[in-house]
């Protein structure tokens, strides 16, 4: 568009919509009518996106009073963090009134070792395919992307009587296996294809000075996929932080995450609901995949969209 | 022999001649001990598991499996009752609005994006987020938004608006809507961001043509582009579509299936009667015949990635 302003004594061949507008110098080319459209629209869809977030942040630091007002665009009258404070502490999820910290630990509890051996077991997936491919290597490959699109709930029982057999149904093993399981097909995929796109040279060099199938992993692909390995971990951290089924299913009482307890909080209480701190408790439990998403930028894009974009 | 390429030290095993099925275990035998967690994730889980849902769906288990074989009973009782019907009912509805909401109002914002605008990753950074956060955040969200009473209903009334109406959530008509829309705010930057890519991955040289030729901007996007775009646009599809099948969390954080049952979806039906009702045959059946949809969804596209080999 900038360039097609300086353009204009040779207007037909150029003219993406050169139509409209005077001819000459424009000053502010800025504000042309498809311009205007264009970002109309989207700030339109920027409200869109944003005002939840409004609404939930804003709708936190109010005290039950200024809610019962009825105005939800309303700025709260002062920063009040009480609502957060009883989110964190004290809110109760139906039965017991600890608030949402022993779901965060819990979540912590269950996403930091999920992460990691599903991470490593996939990259040893993805190494094991792309060079040490073994007869049958492709087919368990096909397979398991086509595993990921069955639905969760076809395997759902079985493995109820699975985890239930091996004696780890209801513990913090049995859902990290769990995580390990469903996560693996993506990661899987994304280490495959990683690998295969570094030089071949590399492996066979070694494979010559005769380092072995181990060797060769830690030694010289794990130090070339550090790139990988942060895509993996964003999508795997907020992968399993957001989970639900499987938290609610595997993990027991013991160790039900985040997200279980906040949907105990706000949909399964007894007497009035208190708004603020359902949007306090709410905001908390999205806080670690918000933190990741606006750090890692646009790493989270790649993560996202390393399954759908084939490498 | 698909390993031929990658294993110059093997020499040693390979000259003793090893019979078939020495060679099937043996060889390369660190690789397929590394490999065996996959191996038994795929034979144990993704098929035994899958099998045994499907096999156990044709007996009468209720409290716990057993062998007792009814054939079609359960899916003659499955399709006979209503909550099934209306949870499938449901499914089709949302699922065929949002499929092309998302894939429309993906693309719209991919095109809108690509116009060489200014703040494009502001833009981006805001249409993405939501896909961040769980479903369940997003359903109290939006559960808390549509309140009748003090959300968005109230609040236009106390300002004045006093005919205002926004109760999709206790609406039975209207809960569909209120899902999707909870549902479009999650997944649409995320289809954006797939037909983003794909839009940025046609060849500058096919606008140039184009524009040479005068077509307009928006007949080159529909008739050209977008034709261009089949990967992406397929694959964008079956992702959508197996999450939609999926769909369970966000129903139970916005209306847990209310008003009454209007918003129930099969997801939510196979887990309410496998963990909750303690009919499990029912659960099994409800599952396979997620399965189903989902093969339905599946065996196009993977007619056109796996069998259309030639055009690539």
């Amino acid at each position: 568009m900038s360039q097609t302003a300086t353009m204009t004594g040779t207007a037909p061949a150029s003219s993406k919509s050169l139509e409209d507008g005077p001819r000459g110098e424009r000053p502010k080319p800025f504000f042309t009518p498809k311009k205007i459209i264009i970002y109309t629209t989207l700030v339109f869809f920027s409200l869109y996106f944003l005002f939840p977030l409004y609404v939930m942040l804003v709708t936190s630091f109010k005290t039950m009073p200024e809610i019962r007002f009825g105005n939800i665009f309303a700025l709260p009258n002062q920063i009040n963090f009480d609502a957060w404070h009883r989110a964190w502490t004290s809110a109760c999820t139906g039965l017991t009134c600890n608030g949402l910290s022993p779901g965060f630990w819990n979540s912590v509890k269950i996403t930091i070792p999920s992460t990691i051996v599903s991470i490593f077991i996939a990259a040893v997936n993805g190494y094991a395919l792309v060079n040490w491919r073994f007869r049958g290597s492709e087919i368990f490959f096909s397979i398991l992307i086509f595993g990921s699109f069955i639905p969760y709930q076809v395997m759902l029982y079985p493995l109820v009587m699975i985890t239930r057999e091996l004696g780890i149904f209801g513990t913090l093993p049995g859902i990290i296996v769990i995580h390990t399981i469903f996560g693996m097909p993506i990661l899987t995929l994304l280490f495959r294809n990683y690998f295969a796109s570094l030089p071949q040279e590399l492996f066979k060099a070694a494979r010559v000075d005769g380092a072995g199938f181990w060797r060769i992993f830690f030694e010289i692909m794990l130090p070339m996929s550090l790139p990988i390995f942060v895509v993996a971990l964003i999508l795997q951290i907020t992968g399993i932080w957001n989970d639900f089924l499987f938290g609610v299913v595997f993990a027991g009482t013991q160790n039900l995450p985040m997200t279980v307890q906040l949907n105990n909080i706000v949909n399964s209480a007894q007497g009035t609901p208190e708004y603020n701190v359902n949007m306090a408790a709410t905001v908390l439990t999205g806080l670690v995949p918000l933190i990741i998403y606006f750090v890692s930028g646009k790493l989270f894009v790649r993560g996202v969209a390393a399954g759908a974009v084939k490498g | 022999m698909a390993d031929v390429a990658t294993q110059p030290g093997q020499g040693a095993e390979t000259s003793t001649r090893p019979g078939f099925v020495q060679r099937l275990f043996l060889h390369n035998i660190t690789a397929k001990v590394a490999a065996l967690p996959m191996i038994a994730t795929v034979l144990v889980i993704f098929v035994g598991c899958t099998a045994w849902t499907i096999y156990y769906s044709f007996t009468n288990s209720r409290l716990l499996p057993r062998n007792d074989f009814v054939g079609f009973d359960q899916y003659v009782r499955l399709f006979g009752t209503n909550r099934w019907n209306i949870s499938i009912t449901n499914l089709l509805m949302y699922g065929s609005m949002s499929l092309v909401l998302t894939l429309t109002l993906g693309f719209l914002l991919a095109v809108l994006m690509d116009q060489k605008i200014r703040f494009e990753s502001a833009f981006r950074t805001i249409m993405l987020y939501p896909f961040a956060l769980s479903f369940i955040v997003t359903g109290l969200v939006w559960q808390w938004i549509m309140n009748p009473t003090l959300g968005l209903q109230g609040t236009m009334r106390n300002l004045g608006w006093t005919g205002f109406t926004f109760d999709w959530i206790s609406n039975p008509r209207m809960v569909l809507f209120a899902l999707l829309i909870a549902g479009l705010w999650q997944g649409v930057g995320f289809c954006m961001v797939l037909m983003l890519a794909g839009l940025r991955g046609v060849d500058e040289e096919i606008w140039k043509a184009a524009r040479v030729d005068g077509i307009p901007t928006w007949r080159t996007y529909i008739s050209v582009v977008l034709p261009m775009m089949r990967g992406v646009l397929v694959t964008s599809v079956v992702i959508i579509g197996s999450g939609i099948v999926r769909l369970y969390d966000l129903v139970v954080a916005l209306t847990n299936g209310g008003p009454g049952i209007s918003s129930e979806v099969p997801a939510k039906y196979v887990y309410d009667y496998m963990f909750g009702g303690g009919n499990i045959g029912q659960g099994l059946a409800a599952s396979t015949m997620m399965l189903v949809t989902v093969m339905i969804i599946m065996v196009p596209w993977a007619y056109l990635e796996f069998g259309g080999k030639g055009r690539r």
